[in-house]
């Protein structure tokens, strides 16, 4: 594991992905912790039910993370600025506004780990849903509370109805809210362990992913599987 | 080496009594910690969902040396040799603790509703002051809160006139003469029976309950509301504190832990997950969503990573004895708080610094969720907290030294004083040093207690009990 802990670096831009033996970038190790907390808040028990408190505060950690990414994909390539200074709402805004122009142009928000992408949807663009993308993670819907403007898609509708039965249901789990994503979750594994084999992370390829056909899920998936089905059965019966 | 008398008041003898259980499963894992009010009787919960209650002995003068006594099957009882002798021939024995009363608080539930199962273990218990010969106590897990009365019986009524020694009812033609049953001495028999049931009115975990100084009312709390029962009503509960969102997906906090304030009825506080604290007044309003005072301490940008704010959750709260301040337990140190001073605490003591750097794996371990207790002593002069390895910590306020003392048999001789635990940062480790990395992290000490007057510690580690007694003479 890293031998500390994450600390902002600016201006800190390393090239490329290393070889062993070397301190991961800033990016990378944001990335690795994003993808670690996505795993841990669906990997619950599920015959008890999860801490509440735990959920929530990797939740918040995700978000935290998604916010930073988002900045510091519009920011790059500029000077290092004050960027927490702003109020995230009004980065998330821009942000979006910048994304939609700048969608489909090449070498815009390059990040090191994403040379190659030809799709150019860049880590910034996660936190960011438009509608009008189609099939989007649903669970970045959960961290646009900021922005509830942006969120009239049907897609967000019908996230809001699962949201409301789950509140009826059981509302006190915030990984359950991410229990309709179900397999295309299971990507994170293949993420990680590109990752960790030192292969160029396809970032983007995994968040394709969630956005295309989930691929089928391996065998160690099988088991999580059957209880997610099992949770979602009871949901879809009330 | 350094005689740490000079710096603590108080050097703890290593234990008195470990008691464990002889077999090592997690129902055993002690969850709850807790002395009585005279600090007579010291309780503890397991994750089984059963309760211990230990008593203490009468203190003693005997004319010779007694051996170690061994009880039952369930608990095994470790006694160390007497302590310190007065005189030759006399000894004068120490109250140790002993098993008094177990019995089975909670049971595994199923939610029907939900699919989910009710853990049984015990997550607090909160004794009742003592009001007649009878001793209550509050016990809770998840979802359900029991009033248990603990009570004596050493006479047993003898003699019936309409049923015979088995109690079967006899023939009314073989009646001839009245006699009245006539109580006798019997073998002393504790049993425990439930009082009360409070269920039914959390949604979430419960995490914490507070007996009220008017002792008639407590106080349940769980993620996201806060009730008040009172004793003798069971089935309604006033919600005096309520955090739910309307909607849930803008959940960013929850309470963490809540108390009431020792003397006055109407105050309490609960802390969140977001390292604050709220006083609330009951008199204010009927629902106490409007704090009184709000605690919190502004950020310290230097110190800034993504883990920020999970270190700064809250995981225990406790009024000192004398109401005055409040302490505050996150995951790296305690503080102290003067209730009226808000906007910073007044003292911060650092429990384990060193885990600073290793945040991101105790993140992926999940260790850095681990919810640690803290706790004050009879004075208010030294507060106690546990952390990893089986260390705890001691900090005393007034000299602001401080203390690592690690709770384990091997390094525990009987009569010898605790020797004081040193974790080593970084460079050159020295003899006595353990370096950060060979720390064990499953060993966790979450519970400790103390009790209300003496120097005694109770020290949960895992499944064991360990009691320390400061030396005396």
């Amino acid at each position: 594991m890293f031998a500390r802990g994450l600390k902002r670096k600016y201006g800190d831009q390393e090239e490329g992905v290393e070889g062993f033996g070397t301190v991961p970038s800033y990016c990378l190790q944001r990335q690795s912790l994003l993808d670690m907390s996505l795993v841990k808040l669906q990997l619950c028990h599920m015959l008890v039910e999860p801490n509440l408190c735990r959920s929530v505060l990797i939740a918040n950690t995700v978000r935290q993370i998604q916010e930073e990414m988002s900045r510091d994909g519009v920011w790059h390539g500029m000077a290092p600025q004050n960027v927490e200074q702003r109020a995230p709402i009004d980065r998330l805004v821009s942000t979006e506004i910048l994304c939609r122009t700048a969608r489909g142009t090449d070498g815009e928000h390059p990040t090191p780990e994403l040379e190659d992408d030809p799709l150019q949807s860049s880590a910034s663009e996660l936190p960011i849903v438009s509608s009008a993308q189609g099939q989007r993670n649903p669970q970045s819907s959960l961290w646009e509370m900021d922005n509830p403007q942006e969120n009239r898609g049907s897609f967000q509708k019908s996230l809001d109805q699962i949201f409301e039965t789950l509140e009826n249901k059981s509302p006190s789990s915030v990984e359950e809210l991410f229990s309709d994503v179900d397999s295309s979750y299971y990507d994170l594994d293949t993420v990680l362990t590109g990752m960790m084999s030192g292969t160029k992370p396809s970032l983007c390829n995994g968040l394709e992913s969630f956005a295309a056909a989930p691929p089928p899920p391996s065998s160690t998936c099988k088991s999580d599987l059957a209880e997610l089905d099992h949770v979602v059965e009871i949901l879809v019966e009330t | 080496m350094k005689c740490f008398s000079r710096y603590l008041p108080y050097i703890f003898r290593p234990p008195n009594t470990i008691l464990s259980s002889s077999c090592h499963t997690e129902a055993d894992i002690i969850s709850t910690v807790e002395f009585n009010h005279t600090g007579e009787l010291l309780a503890t919960g397991d994750k089984g969902g059963r309760v211990v209650i230990f008593q203490r002995e009468q203190e003693v003068l005997l004319e010779e040396q007694t051996p170690a006594v061994v009880l039952g099957s369930v608990l095994r009882v470790l006694k160390s040799h007497l302590p310190s002798f007065q005189s030759k021939n006399q000894v004068h024995r120490r109250g140790e603790y002993n098993v008094y009363s177990t019995f089975q608080s909670h049971e595994p539930e199923f939610d029907y509703l939900k699919s989910l199962e009710i853990e049984e273990k015990i997550n607090k218990i909160r004794w009742l002051p003592q009001q007649n010969a009878a001793y209550f106590l509050l016990s809770t897990n998840d979802k359900t809160v029991k009033l248990w009365k603990v009570s004596e019986r050493d006479k047993r009524p003898e003699g019936y006139n309409l049923k015979d020694e088995e109690g079967r009812l006899r023939d009314p033609a073989t009646i001839t003469t009245l006699r009245v049953p006539v109580l006798r001495p019997m073998d002393l028999m504790v049993e425990a029976t439930p009082r009360r049931v409070f269920a039914n009115a959390h949604t979430y975990h419960i995490n914490s309950i507070s007996v009220n100084s008017d002792y008639e009312t407590y106080m349940s709390a769980d993620d996201l509301r806060i009730n008040l029962w009172n004793f003798e009503i069971t089935n309604q509960s006033f919600n005096i504190v309520d955090i739910k969102p309307a909607n849930m997906e803008e959940l960013t906090e929850v309470i963490t832990a809540a108390e009431f304030h020792p003397h006055h009825c109407n105050t309490f506080v609960y802390s969140s997950s977001k390292g604050t604290i709220r006083l609330c007044d009951m008199r204010a309003s009927a629902l106490c969503d409007r704090h009184t005072k709000f605690f919190e301490e502004p950020e310290d940008p230097s110190n800034r990573s993504f883990f920020s704010e999970i270190i700064s959750s809250i995981s225990d709260v406790k009024f000192s004895h004398s109401g005055r301040y409040i302490m505050t337990r996150d995951y790296l140190t305690v503080k102290v708080w003067d209730l009226n001073m808000e906007n910073r605490p007044i003292e911060t003591y650092q429990v384990h610094d060193y885990l600073r750097s290793k945040l991101c794996s105790l993140y992926e371990n999940d260790c850095i969720f681990d919810k640690f207790e803290c706790v004050w002593n009879g004075s208010d002069s030294v507060i106690m907290t546990g952390s990893y390895n089986n260390f705890f910590r001691m900090f005393d306020r007034n000299t602001k030294r401080d203390v690592t003392l690690e709770a384990s048999r091997e390094n525990s001789k009987p009569r010898a004083i605790l020797k004081p635990r040193k974790v080593c940062v970084g460079g050159k480790r020295r003899k006595d040093e353990i370096s950060v990395d060979s720390l064990d992290f499953s060993k966790k000490i979450l519970h400790t207690a103390w009790h209300p007057s003496e120097n005694i510690i109770a020290v949960a580690a895992t499944n064991n009990l360990y009691i320390f007694q400061d030396k005396v003479n």
